[in-house]
């Protein structure tokens, strides 16, 4: 299983999602890798997750992608996390 | 010191800061990390652009933007600053406005940073550490309290 965090830049909000994104995978015990990744990377051709976890704001500018994508408006909310990934997850 | 606070150079924490817009408030998180030395002022550009081109993601939860370009040679050393706005400035994001405490990021890759950013997030996590850093007056009690 493979998750991407995408952002604009891929060091700030991503690193972010990523981070807590991994907590929640853990607590909920789910095996998966979380990168990060900026939007070119994430729509680039090499993209093969399964899931997307990125803002609201950059919804749009994904969709088409060949995976789930899951949008996060707290970043620190790991109950937020927790709830939208087990959805998707389990 | 911890990993968390020396990455906020001498200079780089901003209380009570007045700004009108977003743009205003994104540029002055900029400026503390030049005045900080840890970025030339063509980051402060890139951290505008990358509103101008994403839109508002950067607010990552109520009250609280993150503003960061990306790694690039305007970026001397990665580092933080903090400007902690007198009145609360209206992003435009969906969910989290008005922001009140922008932080300013620059990094010199992708991935020397990670370990930093997780003890900010690690500290945005509570909310009393929020609410603490809104209620500071002075940026040595900020200092102190980012450990």
């Amino acid at each position: 299983m493979k998750i991407i965090a995408v952002c604009g830049m891929g060091i700030g909000t991503s690193v972010l999602l990523k981070i807590n994104a991994e907590k929640v995978l853990k607590m909920i015990g789910v095996d998966a890798t979380v990168e990060a990744a900026d939007m070119a990377t994430a729509r680039g051709a090499a993209f093969d997750a399964q899931i997307v976890l990125t803002t609201p704001e950059l919804v749009e500018s994904l969709k088409g992608l060949n995976a789930e994508i899951i949008s996060i408006d707290h970043f620190f909310d790991l109950e937020e996390l927790n709830i939208k990934l087990s959805k998707a997850l389990l | 010191m911890g990993l968390l606070a020396d990455a906020f150079g001498e200079g780089s924490i901003l209380l009570k800061g007045s700004v009108d817009n977003r743009s205003a408030a994104i540029e002055l998180a900029g400026e503390l990390l030049v005045a900080s030395g840890r970025a030339t002022k063509g980051y402060v550009a890139s951290m505008l652009d990358a509103v101008e081109k994403f839109g508002p993601y950067i607010v990552i939860a109520p009250g609280i933007a993150l503003a960061h370009g990306k790694p690039s040679e305007d970026v001397i050393e990665t580092g933080l600053s903090l400007l902690v706005l007198e009145n609360a400035i209206e992003f435009q994001h969906s969910q989290n406005d008005p922001v009140q405490l922008v932080f300013g990021l620059a990094a010199t890759d992708h991935e020397s940073h990670i370990e930093l950013m997780s003890e900010l997030a690690q500290f945005l996590s509570d909310q009393d550490s929020v609410n603490s850093l809104l209620t500071c007056s002075d940026s040595e009690q900020i200092r102190l309290l980012l450990g």
